[in-house]
């Protein structure tokens, strides 16, 4: 077949919703556009186990801890398949961690907040699982098949850590006065960063035209928030915590809250490398990793010694 | 259970149970840290396996109490010189070798231990040990594995991998020591004879260092201590970080 025809093909199965596999003949476009997400989404997972690891050590009871620990095991292993999924289309884990390293792959900018008490875990597992489980489901309908199939079973696990935070954060407004207060402030600090995780409205979003023409992005920015937010709200008043936000209204019209305005000056600000934390996640990923060389290098060379012997 | 060996048995699963909170906490310290991310998930797995086995353990240490205590009460309000964990357990994880030697002596003697708990005359512990074999032969062959490629791998691994081998060797003969706890317990079949375990630990690490090309360690001076609850000051800085929140909201309940 030429080009042309293939590339027909292409077009052809997207618009009678079949997936596009690997192997399949992809416009050059549409296969950077999913490593660039797919890498993006990958490193967000990885670094996603840092602000939570940061209180494994510190987890107050045993039961706690093992559901963090497990939890942040699912985290990499989430960063696997997805890396796995992104080396499908032609680019190796070791070329995706240079490009995070030399700033040109991005990872979720939520995780350039700190956890700064046991809360921050509640919320995090309860607020940023919960927004990323509304845009993931979306993202199983999404046209490239290892991806969507990653979904699938990102999707199941990621309800586990949602419920998991949820019961954090249910259990200390059930505590003492200083533990509702933890739980207060988290809500106040990651309510609207975990709104932003949608990214911009859907007018100024950059990425979306070719996303929805090639069925990789199935659902607005500001769709995806609006499903967030609606399902957030009640979840938070049976447990008595307050949504930081004076203008947060229900509308009978639309069936879904209003919002008041985001910040997205503080966005911005974030995105483009001046967040808390972005320096520390960075640094400690090149750290750690440099650390590991010399023992990547073993292994590589054990198994070019074994693979002689054979 | 007469209060004599009532105590002993109070003291047998402390240990137990300590060694595999103390490993654990040091294994949660890999997060995010690990060399590639399918060791990060393996090393969090196991001290998912061992911080689960503490729970079971002290929760059974608890019951010996005249008024029971819970898991999470022993784990995060006693003090160092209450915690029976061996010394090498509490050894700070150093690089990836030093935890991989420190994996590989504990889970070999733990393999060990537990094939023996299983048939303890204590039906709870021999419970509790059948878990805890399969645990500990997966954690033993992780480690063995790992000495092997890192033995055979490259000069600067062989040399990491042999410093920590050594300088840990001076942390193992305390495994084995029989104090007058161990030996009650042996006489009624609840716990076994160390010395048993020691010839077949020394056997199980022999072949292990023999594949990966390394000799056994010379003699050293053995450091002991936790039988008597006596550490390193790297326990107390390990539970003032783990026992944070317990201790700063005593009220609470999480």
């Amino acid at each position: 077949m030429k080009l042309a025809e293939l590339e027909t093909n292409f077009e052809r199965k997207i618009q009678a919703e079949e997936k596009i596999e690997p192997r399949d003949t992809m416009p050059e476009a549409y296969r950077l556009h999913l490593i660039r997400q797919i890498s993006q989404h990958a490193h967000s997972e990885v670094i996603g186990m840092q602000p939570e690891g940061n209180w494994v050590s510190r987890a107050p009871s045993l039961r706690a801890k093992q559901i963090l620990l497990a939890k942040i095991q699912d985290e990499g292993g989430h960063g696997l398949y997805l890396y796995s999924a992104a080396e499908t289309l032609g680019i190796s884990r070791d070329e995706m961690i240079r490009q995070l390293h030399e700033g040109k792959a991005k990872y979720s900018n939520i995780f350039n907040y700190p956890t700064l008490t046991w809360a921050d875990i509640g919320a995090i597992g309860w607020l940023v699982d919960g927004a990323a489980i509304v845009n993931q489901v979306a993202l199983q309908r999404t046209s490239f098949g290892p991806y969507s199939r990653a979904m699938f079973r990102i999707c199941k696990e990621e309800s586990f850590h949602q419920r998991q935070g949820y019961e954090i954060m249910a259990t200390m407004m059930k505590g003492t006065a200083e533990q509702k207060e933890m739980a207060q402030d988290a809500m106040n600090r990651w309510w609207w960063p975990s709104l932003m995780m949608f990214g911009p409205h859907d007018g100024d979003s950059p990425h979306s035209g070719d996303a929805f023409k090639w069925k990789i992005k199935r659902k607005s920015n500001d769709e995806l928030r609006q499903k967030f937010i609606d399902k957030t709200v009640q979840q938070a008043y049976v447990i008595g915590l307050a949504i930081p936000d004076p203008l947060l209204k229900w509308n009978e019209e639309k069936q879904g809250y209003d919002h008041g305005p985001i910040d997205w000056s503080e966005f911005k600000r974030v995105i483009s490398g001046n967040g808390p934390c972005n320096r520390q996640r960075m640094e400690h990923h090149k750290h750690w990793h440099e650390e590991g060389r010399w023992v990547r290098e073993a292994a590589e060379a054990y198994k070019t010694r074994i693979s002689t012997l054979n | 259970m007469n209060m004599e060996l009532k105590e002993a048995l109070q003291k047998f699963l402390l240990r137990l149970g300590d060694n595999a909170l103390i490993q654990g906490q040091r294994l949660c310290e890999w997060c995010s840290r690990a060399p590639m991310l399918e060791e990060d998930i393996a090393l969090s797995n196991l001290a998912l396996d061992h911080i689960g086995r503490a729970q079971v353990l002290l929760d059974y240490a608890g019951q010996t109490y005249g008024a029971a205590k819970s898991a999470d009460e022993l784990a995060f309000r006693r003090s160092e010189r209450q915690y029976y964990n061996f010394l090498m357990a509490e050894m700070p994880i150093g690089n990836f070798a030093y935890t991989i030697a420190k994996q590989l002596y504990l889970s070999a003697y733990e393999e060990l231990l537990y094939e023996v708990l299983s048939q303890s005359t204590d039906t709870n512990l021999s419970a509790i040990s059948l878990k805890a074999i399969k645990e500990a032969r997966y954690h033993f062959s992780h480690a063995a594995d790992w000495c092997v490629r890192l033995g055979l791998g490259t000069p600067e691994s062989h040399d990491k991998l042999a410093d920590a081998i050594n300088e840990l060797w001076a942390y193992t003969d305390e495994f084995f020591e029989m104090s007058d706890c161990d030996l009650l317990l042996l006489q009624h079949g609840i716990a076994p004879d160390q010395e048993v375990i020691k010839k077949h630990w020394l056997d199980k690490i022999g072949k292990v260092f023999m594949r990966a090309g390394f000799t056994m360690p010379s003699e050293v001076y053995q450091h002991h201590g936790s039988r008597q609850g006596i550490h390193t000051e790297h326990l107390g800085h390990l539970l003032c970080e783990m026992q944070f929140l317990q201790r700063a909201h005593p009220e609470a309940s999480w």
